[in-house]
């Protein structure tokens, strides 16, 4: 039987999630209008008032924000209340050098918990599951979100943070665990250990793990689910709009529900920045609907993505984002071809190969070269170097099929390529241009 | 009697082999014959030694990937045509060669092909046939 965490919320019917979303957006913008002078600067630069926006179908009117504003008001510049109000930042990790800051008041925090017990829920998770967050904890949104949804939920809650793997396993037997979070590169290594270690899908107590903060692929989830034998949940989410749980997965596993009710999404054409009908494929533009500490309007996620609001078997009525592709930012252009990393490892489980991938991107000789870079495995090991290279070549292939793109291969020996234990690092790029 | 080769997958780069063989002398296993087959970018090395299974275990628990081959290890006179010889007596047994290497001559002078076939079955009747004396797995560890 499905449950849901607030079901008059997760299941209203679409005009009272409308009227709901109007009376909160024109309530947020006043409130930003009041109290954010970046963005009230902008919005008097492009001529719109508060006035204007009576309902979401307005929302279009408002300026849109990027990455690049929060840089440049960083840190207190986009600060919707009194420090005095706000009890606790967190940051994001910074890979791609520009650090993020968000505040949260506490009802800031029990809105973003919310959204995680949702997610929590929806993967099955009850008061009477043990749920074990290896997530790292600390300026990383993913342990302390996911940790906070478990106590909403009523779950027993093992703070684990993310590292020393034979831990992880121990408290897994132990404490008998049965829900899983973390992100999806990390599950795959515990799978991995675990199997090492002579475990098998039914020895693990898991049922069920709600992976997410990096973009994985649907093969990545068959390997997963195979190995640990549970169900594998996504979960979507960024600091900037409060943390995983902006959108989760349920039963039908055929993307994530977004939490509109908090977060109301857009897609745009990311060129023309115009909004795009339903059912486009775009750029994904979140508006919090009540944020008091971060109160972002029409932020630029850079995530590539499709909404749809077909009707979910889970009874849900929340609107549905599809997996993104991957963030813009993870984006590869290589000899002028876009190139998620996400489809690299599509090919690689779609022919055996393990999730333990890198993928080099340099420049010789003016020429963008992609090397991908996979473990062998010691079932696809054989004395025939015929057998081996054919083997190279059908990788090869299948690359150039998915991507339009010759890239090399090279099999790599076991454990070479470093495990993860948060974000896993899937690219190295060498360009200097 | 096929004997076991020992076959690893080793990355084409600075340093693997020698790990390997550090890995070897620590458990102080003896290689006997060795050949490396090797394209661009990996290599497979191919071993004879003097303890198989001890090899396989050591390799596995330093993250190496090996496995165990069948061969044929054949004793060769070491004077000219010996190993001529030999491959007569295979082709005119319709006998496909895969691969093949030397090892180091052993106590009594005698050095030793060894030879990975199509069907080792059959090259062993032939040369068993044609006169020719074959290594088992401790006389090719002693050798």
């Amino acid at each position: 039987m499905e449950r849901y965490y607030e079901e008059d919320l997760e299941r209203a019917s679409r005009e009272d999630m409308l009227a709901l979303q109007n009376e909160k957006l024109v309530k947020q913008v006043k409130h930003v209008w009041d109290s954010v002078p970046y963005y009230r600067n902008l919005m008097e630069k492009k001529g719109v008032t508060p006035d204007d926006i009576k309902s979401v179908d307005d929302l279009h009117k408002l300026p849109l924000i990027s990455k690049a504003d929060l840089r440049d008001a960083y840190p207190y510049g986009l600060l919707g209340c009194d420090l005095k109000k706000c009890v606790r930042i967190q940051s994001t990790s910074g890979t791609t050098g520009k650090r993020v800051v968000a505040f949260y008041t506490q009802e800031d925090i029990d809105i973003w918990e919310r959204c995680c017990a949702r997610a929590i829920t929806a993967a099955g998770g009850t008061d009477e599951d043990v749920c074990q967050v290896s997530y790292g904890y600390g300026l990383f949104t993913g342990g302390p979100g996911l940790n906070g949804g478990s106590h909403k939920v009523g779950c027993l809650t093992v703070p684990t943070s993310s590292g020393n793997t034979d831990r992880q396993i121990m408290f897994i037997n132990d404490l008998q665990a049965t829900i899983l979070c973390c992100t999806p590169s990390y599950a795959a290594y515990l799978g991995e250990r675990m199997k090492e270690l002579g475990m098998g899908p039914d020895d693990i107590p898991l049922k069920a793990g709600i992976f997410g903060a990096e973009a994985w692929s649907e093969e990545m989830r068959q390997d997963i689910q195979n190995t640990l034998g549970i169900k594998a949940y996504d979960i979507y989410g960024l600091t900037e709009i409060s943390g995983p749980g902006v959108s989760f997965e349920c039963s039908e596993q055929t993307g994530m529900h977004i939490n509109e009710d908090h977060f109301y999404p857009e897609v745009i054409d990311p060129d023309t920045e115009e909004v795009l009908p339903e059912g486009s494929e775009g750029e994904l533009v979140f508006t919090c609907l009540d944020k008091e500490a971060f109160p972002l309007l029409r932020y630029r996620t850079r995530d590539i993505c499709v909404l749809s609001r077909e009707k979910c078997s889970c009874g849900r009525t929340l609107v549905k984002m599809k997996k993104p592709k991957g963030r813009s930012d993870d984006m590869l252009i290589i000899r002028g071809v876009n190139v998620f990393p996400s489809q690299i490892e599509a090919v690689l489980l779609n022919q055996g190969y393990p999730a333990n991938y890198q993928i080099v991107v340099d420049r010789v000789n003016n020429t963008d070269t992609l090397d991908v870079q996979v473990e062998m495995t010691p079932e696809m090991f054989t004395d025939n170097l015929g057998e081996i290279e054919a083997r190279q070549k059908s990788l090869v292939d299948g690359l150039k099929a998915m991507l339009g793109l010759k890239a090399h291969v090279t099999l790599v020996a076991p454990k070479t390529i470093t495990r993860s234990e948060g974000k896993a690092v899937r690219v190295i790029d060498k360009r200097k241009i | 009697m096929a004997i076991r080769q020992i076959s690893v997958f080793l990355e084409n780069k600075p340093g693997m082999l020698e790990t390997m063989t550090e890995v070897l002398a620590a458990a102080d296993i003896d290689i006997r014959a060795l050949s490396l087959a090797e394209t661009k970018d990996f290599g497979i090395v191919r071993m004879i030694v003097s303890d198989v299974y001890e090899t396989a275990t050591v390799l596995k628990d330093n993250h190496f990937i090996a496995s165990m081959t069948p061969v044929i290890a054949v004793k060769i006179d070491d004077k000219v045509g010996g190993l001529s010889n030999v491959l007569k007596t295979l082709s005119a047994a319709s006998v496909n060669i895969e691969y093949m290497y030397a090892s180091l001559a052993g106590k009594g002078g005698n050095a030793c092909m060894i030879f990975r076939v199509e069907d080792e079955k059959k090259a062993e009747a032939a040369l068993r046939a044609g006169g020719f004396k074959l290594a088992d797995q401790e006389t090719v560890a002693e050798m």
